[in-house]
């Protein structure tokens, strides 16, 4: 009985990854397939599919859209979110409760929902230029993940080290930057990774904002699924991943070492 | 460098809730003055307005000539030691006590110089180079109070700084604090809960309640003297015995506690005495005699404990339930009847509570 346990334990969980990671190997295998249709197992093996990618001036397009939009909105949701964590954990006895909530709000919202309140309002309401109704939907839609993921963070920061700091002559502006900022870096990485992936795998607010001359990425897969079968979306599906990754990758790498320098 | 500090009549509320009334506190120049109370009593509302992080409702703050009512915490040139230390986590331990050098914009070598050397004297010149993470308490306490003391602060504040400690600890580093305060002759002001810590290194001590200040005055004389039935209570007189004067003759007086028990008191020894006063006494100072004729209270004795130096009665008395203190040589059985005889100079004499 007693090794037995660890074994079924162990099979259940390899179950876990055969299916987590699956998936994967499925796509990555489509995206190699010599054919001109979607298979798996890959039918001889080529990367003209990548090639291909680059050839279809919409694919081109909107993987650019998509990497600046996330960034974009990532870097405005921080700029935003980073203040307003701060902001709810530091004078947490001063802020009524429900104000954290409505920071959460746009996460219970349905994002179709929000897609479409946007479209109303932002882009045809305002009349918004596409680019911006996107880059104000995205910002919106991962702002929830920063505050929340920020605040878990400064939760656990102890104020009086902010405060030690004040004491010793350094004003509160700068005191925020060399003093609170360093110590919730793992909750701002982890938010930008947060951030950045969610916005740039939206499709249900992007498909309401998103008009002529301007999509995503997430969007133009979709609209080449409906036209195309062949490995091209494969191919697509795998450079967006790697392109997350890389992102990630560097990501952490930039921000953790200026932090650490300083 | 050192200077005094002055709070006068200072009123402050946490939102709609006031939390100090009217409060005013004289600190001289190389003095430490404890404030000591309860939480929630007020003390650390006190050290949060003079080091700035709140804002009176009214009143003033002075520290030497410089008004510091309305400037902000990080001009105020105060330095703090924390409960929980408050060092900061990702710097190490040199630059934890650099910092205030380095906001002060002296040299980089200066800096160095002078945090070592402080370290130094706290003596922890060999870990300038760990994250607070890596040091016990003590010693980040140290850290933090070398810290507080690199940038020859005209005053020091300490909130609760050994409370995180353990008991032994705490003695060590309260000797610590007092012998580098007395050095330095910095004015300082320590907060804490702990009545044996603010007794044993002040010069004055400020016993808070409710937001105000209820005697503030050497260690001896809160000791000896209470000035209310608050700080009487606190500093351990828990027989309060309510009584009325019934004889004048001269400075001799008679006073009777409910129930009819007379005693006799001198006004040489304990000041005028007013008509209604109250007679407090430790554990202490009320003794317990097996002879019935003794002059004192008669009580019906309760649960006796062992002290070591004598046995401890829970009485019964017509003035109340009185805690007496007998001696080892006549242990007296419980239900024993007995007389409480209050030892005159162990006494004090407080107003009527109304």
């Amino acid at each position: 009985m007693k090794s037995q346990t660890p074994r079924a334990l162990i099979a259940f969980a390899a179950l876990v990854y055969v299916f987590l990671v699956g998936p994967l190997i499925i796509v990555i295998g489509a995206a190699l397939s010599d054919t001109t249709y979607l298979t798996f197992p890959p039918q001889g093996l080529t990367l003209r599919w990548f090639e291909n990618i680059f050839e279809i001036s919409a694919f081109r397009r909107t993987i650019v859209t998509s990497l600046e939009l996330a960034f974009l909105a990532t870097g405005l949701a921080l700029l935003i979110g980073i203040p307003a964590a701060y902001a709810l954990n530091r004078y947490r006895v001063q802020l009524p409760s429900w104000l954290s909530t409505v920071f959460v709000l746009p996460i219970l919202v349905p994002e179709i929902v929000l897609g479409f309140s946007l479209l109303k309002s932002v882009a045809v309401g305002a009349s918004l230029p596409i680019f911006l109704s996107l880059l104000i939907g995205h910002t919106l839609l991962v702002l929830p993940y920063c505050v929340r993921v920020i605040s878990a963070s400064l939760a656990s920061f102890d104020f009086s080290i902010e405060e030690a700091a004040i004491s010793l002559g350094s004003p509160p502006a700068k005191t925020f930057f060399t003093i609170v900022l360093p110590n919730v870096r793992s909750g701002v990485i982890a938010a930008f990774i947060l951030a950045f992936i969610t916005s740039i795998n939206d499709v249900s607010t992007s498909l309401f904002l998103t008009g002529p001359g301007i999509s995503t990425l997430p969007i133009q897969i979709l609209a080449h699924v409906e036209q195309f079968f062949d490995p091209t979306i494969a191919s697509v599906s795998v450079l967006l991943m790697f392109l997350t990754v890389g992102v990630m990758a560097v990501v952490e790498r930039t921000l953790g070492l200026t932090f650490l320098t300083k | 460098m050192t200077q005094p500090l002055s709070v006068e009549n200072v009123t402050a509320h946490y939102g709609s809730t006031k939390v100090l009334e009217d409060l005013s506190l004289a600190v001289e120049a190389g003095e430490l003055v404890s404030l000591l109370g309860a939480s929630g009593c007020g003390k650390t509302t006190t050290l949060r307005l003079v080091a700035g992080f709140l804002e009176p409702t009214s009143g003033a703050i002075a520290l030497g000539g410089r008004d510091l009512t309305r400037l902000p915490a990080h001009r105020r040139d105060i330095g703090l030691v924390f409960q929980n230390y408050a060092l900061f986590p990702h710097l190490s331990v040199l630059d934890n006590v650099a910092f205030g050098l380095k906001q002060r914009g002296l040299p980089q070598a200066e800096r160095e110089k002078r945090a070592r050397a402080m370290l130094d004297r706290v003596g922890l010149s060999e870990l300038s180079d760990r994250l607070p993470g890596a040091l016990s308490g003590g010693q980040k306490q140290r850290v933090a109070l070398a810290r507080a003391l690199v940038i020859e602060p005209p005053l020091l504040m300490f909130d609760e700084p050994l409370s995180n400690l353990d008991a032994k600890l705490r003695i060590d580093m309260r000797v610590e604090i007092r012998q580098l305060q007395r050095a330095n002759g910095t004015t300082s002001v320590y907060v804490t809960h702990d009545q044996e810590e603010a007794f044993s290194i002040s010069d004055r001590v400020a016993i808070m309640n409710a937001g105000r200040i209820m005697q503030f005055d050497t260690p001896e004389i809160l000791y000896q003297r209470p000035a209310n039935a608050f700080v009487a209570r606190f500093v351990g007189f828990e027989n309060l015995i309510p009584m009325k004067v019934v004889e004048r003759e001269g400075d001799k007086i008679t006073a009777e506690a409910a129930g009819g028990a007379r005693l006799h008191l001198d006004q040489a020894r304990f000041g005028e005495i007013a008509d209604d006063f109250v007679l407090a006494t430790r554990p202490d100072g009320l003794a317990v005699s097996g002879d019935p004729q003794a002059e004192g209270i008669p009580a019906t004795l309760g649960l006796r404990t062992y002290l070591g130096r004598a046995y401890q009665y829970q009485c019964e008395t017509e003035a109340g339930h009185l805690i007496a203190n007998g001696p080892l040589s006549a242990p007296l059985a419980t239900g024993a009847r007995a007389r409480l005889v209050p030892v005159a100079d162990q006494c004090c004499i407080l107003a009527a509570e109304r």
